[in-house]
């Protein structure tokens, strides 16, 4: 017995850590040099428009926000659900993320509508324009990638293909999905709250 | 009944073994479809010399043109092109791949893995950077645009705004090399990306993380950077390409943005990528060194500790290329002394290395020769880089000759340098026959006098005065000698590249055959076949220490026992 012991002392398992997790850490380092340059630059040129539409066209989009922030908290509830095997609840709990980041997207669309038709903003009109179109564009189009790899998901689970194996996999989708949700906190900030 | 179970009665004939279209095609499939890493780093090596020599090419056309005063071997505008393909081509397309093919190879059969952690994303990213390539160069045919305004990229490798701004850049030669960026900087760092994983992920039993070869942590400390450097310049392209397509102000000066902002964005791009070139080179010298010098490396934790402290430094150095722009003497002051502080961590690389050679059993073979000359060569241009960090004389010399010479010095008496020699060592490898040593030892002699003749001199007509990206000089200055002999030297470095690639052609078919570990080397790549097969090994390696095969050879003083 003790000999056993010595030996699993000795020959401790060899662990790596998970390549996709490793792989998705990266991408987020990467991804957030970009945003960090686009941050950088919004906050530099805040004020700096000779004409044209100020920062205080801008409404603070709550709603968008509290949809987009709980479809992280939506997306965990589906790991703990995919991990314990309980596929429906995991259905459910995706699908609703989805739902919930695209409301946000649709939000964001219904934001901008009213930008370009009510307020004369487009991304030529002025500096603002330029800095706040790229930098919720940029955030917006990781939503729109995200949404597509979560509707991608949701279609091979409504058709019988996510089993309790792939609970690895999903959880490292789902830190996209949470590295999407972290940079609105900084986007709302910097955009809504400090460039107001 | 068992006679006629087959349609053809005697034994089967082979099919006559040769070169037709269907034999060939398939060839070709293999290589565009493959996943191997082994083929997509042969892919990503071939790749970079081919651009390594397009890009020599313009060298030696720039170098003529400035041979003597008043010379019109090409027009302005074509000058212009030149260099700033030359700086475009170099950076990204030679030095970029040049990194993820040696990677690509080596890492892998380093660790004891049978493939990369992400083969598919391997592919994916070896063809965004090829066809990158690609787009670059179609700029010499559809550049002009619907305005026939220039065909090339004419703006410098920094491209500084407002030059790049559409009112003053007309045509689609500017939006090729943009997208030539972005696109080709997917393609790294999904490679980046392939690399940390690989490393991370994939390594064989008992391969902890202070037993990997210094090739692997230092490939994955360039790695790193590479995704934190190339990303800015992603985003900057992109704000270029609104400004440029979309009607965007952000280097607009008119519309209240600012053109010094893409300066510092493109710097701090510019300047890391400086070290995401050169780590790779110090990597190759970590692992050449202490073979040929028959001495374990010196001091491994400090090597992988300055690298990464290289690593974080070199984050916070960018504006040491803007002092001329003009700051804040606190501005100045930071970025003077941060680069200054990068020249610790390098000081204590080149001290391993020189330990490392110190008492050694040194065979001068044809890889040593080159990483020897690395290591001075590397010392000089760090020397100049300090020279150049202090910004009272770095006011003086922005932008003279005095630059060119210092960081030509890094990137080709260390950086191509380091590749030669990394190319000779693992030749055999990768083929199965050795690099003739006669021509390996022309090649190193007459590139190292045409180093010298070209980068030394250099210096000189620097601190005359003579500005870089100059099309041509007036011959009362004092130059016209001087840029005869930096143009003869560039002329001899050609010579030497021609050697090398005749040899590189020759050897594999003519070579002598290598066996399995030529160099009587201790990293796991040696252990396999040359070339290794397609599942590199037959069973997943163990390994007890630094130096696995120094563990195999030597069973009774195994490296271990030191650990």
């Amino acid at each position: 017995m003790s000999a056993t012991v010595a030996v699993a002392k000795m020959e401790p398992a060899w662990v790596l850590p998970s390549k996709g997790r490793v792989a998705m850490f990266c991408l987020i380092v990467g991804e957030s040099a970009i945003f960090t340059i686009f941050v950088v630059a919004y906050i530099y040129n805040i004020g700096k428009s000779l004409y044209g539409p100020t920062p205080q066209v801008l409404s603070v989009p709550v709603f968008n926000t509290v949809c987009l922030l709980s479809s992280s908290l939506t997306i965990v509830l589906a790991e703990k659900a995919i991990e314990h095997g309980k596929i429906k609840r995991f259905a459910l709990w995706w699908a609703l993320t989805f739902v919930l980041g695209a409301i946000f997207l649709i939000g964001t669309g219904i934001e901008w509508h009213k930008l370009i038709y009510e307020d004369g903003l487009t991304i030529s009109s002025n500096l603002f324009g330029t800095t706040y179109y790229s930098l919720v564009g940029l955030h917006a189009s990781h939503v729109v990638v995200g949404l597509i790899a979560l509707s991608t998901v949701l279609l091979f689970t409504l058709t019988g293909h996510v089993r309790r194996e792939h609970a690895e996999r999903l959880q490292v989708l789902a830190l996209y999905w949470h590295f999407v949700d972290g940079v609105w906190v900084v986007v709302f900030t910097v955009v809504y709250i400090v460039g107001r | 009944m068992a006679d006629s179970a087959y349609p053809i009665s005697g034994p089967l004939e082979r099919a006559p073994e040769r070169w037709s279209q269907a034999a060939v095609l398939e060839w070709l499939n293999s290589w565009f479809v493959t996943v191997d890493h082994k083929k997509l780093g042969l892919l990503y090596m071939a790749y970079s010399i081919f651009f390594l020599l397009v890009a020599g090419a313009e060298a030696v056309v720039i170098r003529i043109q400035l041979i003597q005063p008043n010379m019109h071997v090409v027009s302005p505008q074509v000058f212009n092109r030149l260099f700033t393909m030359h700086g475009t081509t170099m950076v990204f397309l030679f030095g970029m791949t040049y990194i993820f093919g040696f990677a690509n190879y080596m890492i892998p059969l380093m660790i004891g893995a049978r493939d990369m952690a992400f083969p598919r994303l391997n592919a994916f990213s070896f063809w965004m950077t090829c066809f990158g390539g690609l787009l670059l160069y179609y700029s010499f045919i559809g550049g002009g645009g619907l305005y026939g305004d220039g065909n090339a990229p004419d703006v410098t490798w920094w491209a500084y705004a407002p030059l790049t701004e559409r009112a003053f850049t007309r045509g689609h030669s500017i939006d090729y090399w943009a997208l030539t960026l972005i696109i080709t900087g997917f393609g790294t760092i999904g490679a980046a990306i392939n690399v940390i994983s690989t490393a991370l992920c994939m390594r064989c039993k008992g391969m902890t993380l202070m037993r990997l070869p210094l090739f692997v942590w230092l490939s994955m400390v360039a790695s790193g950077m590479a995704l934190v450097t190339i990303t800015p310049l992603t985003a900057a392209q992109i704000m270029l390409l609104i400004d440029r397509y979309l009607g965007g102000h952000f280097f607009d000066t008119q519309a209240g943005g600012s053109a010094i902002v893409w300066a510092h964005f493109f710097w701090i791009f510019g300047h890391p990528e400086v070290y995401v070139l050169v780590i790779p080179a110090w990597a190759i010298a970590n692992e050449i060194i202490p073979v040929f010098s028959r001495k374990a490396m010196f001091g491994y934790p400090a090597m992988v500790a300055a690298s990464v402290g290289v690593a974080f430094i070199s984050l916070t150095v960018w504006a040491h290329h803007m002092f001329t722009i003009g700051m804040t003497s606190v501005g100045n002051a930071f970025f003077v002394l941060s680069t200054m502080i990068v020249g610790i961590p390098t000081g204590i690389k080149i001290f391993n290395w020189l330990a490392t050679m110190w008492g050694g059993k040194i065979r001068f073979a044809t890889p040593m020769l080159f990483c020897t000359a690395f290591v001075f060569q590397f010392l000089l241009a760090g020397l100049t880089g300090i020279m150049l960090s202090v910004a009272p004389w770095n006011w003086q010399l922005h932008n003279s000759y005095f630059v060119i010479a210092h960081f030509h010095y890094i990137l080709v008496g260390a950086i191509a340098f380091n590749i030669f020699a990394a190319i000779y060592y693992w030749y055999p490898k990768v083929t199965g026959r050795l690099m003739s040593e006669t021509l390996g030892k022309w090649h190193f002699w007459l590139f190292f006098i045409g180093f010298h003749l070209t980068f030394d001199i250099m210096h000189i007509p620097g601190l005359m005065g003579m500005p870089r990206s100059i099309y041509t000089y007036e011959a009362n200055r004092g130059w016209g000698t001087l840029n005869l002999i930096v143009s003869i030297g560039g002329l001899i470095q050609a010579i030497a590249v021609l050697i090398f690639a005749v040899n590189l052609i020759r050897s594999y078919f003519k070579g002598e055959v290598a066996g399995n570990d030529p160099w009587d080397a201790w990293t796991l790549e040696w252990e396999t076949p040359s070339p290794p097969p397609p599942y590199n090994f037959a069973k997943d390696p163990v390994v007890t220490s630094a130096r696995p095969l120094w563990d195999i050879k030597h069973p009774d003083d195994p490296d271990w026992k030191y650990e």
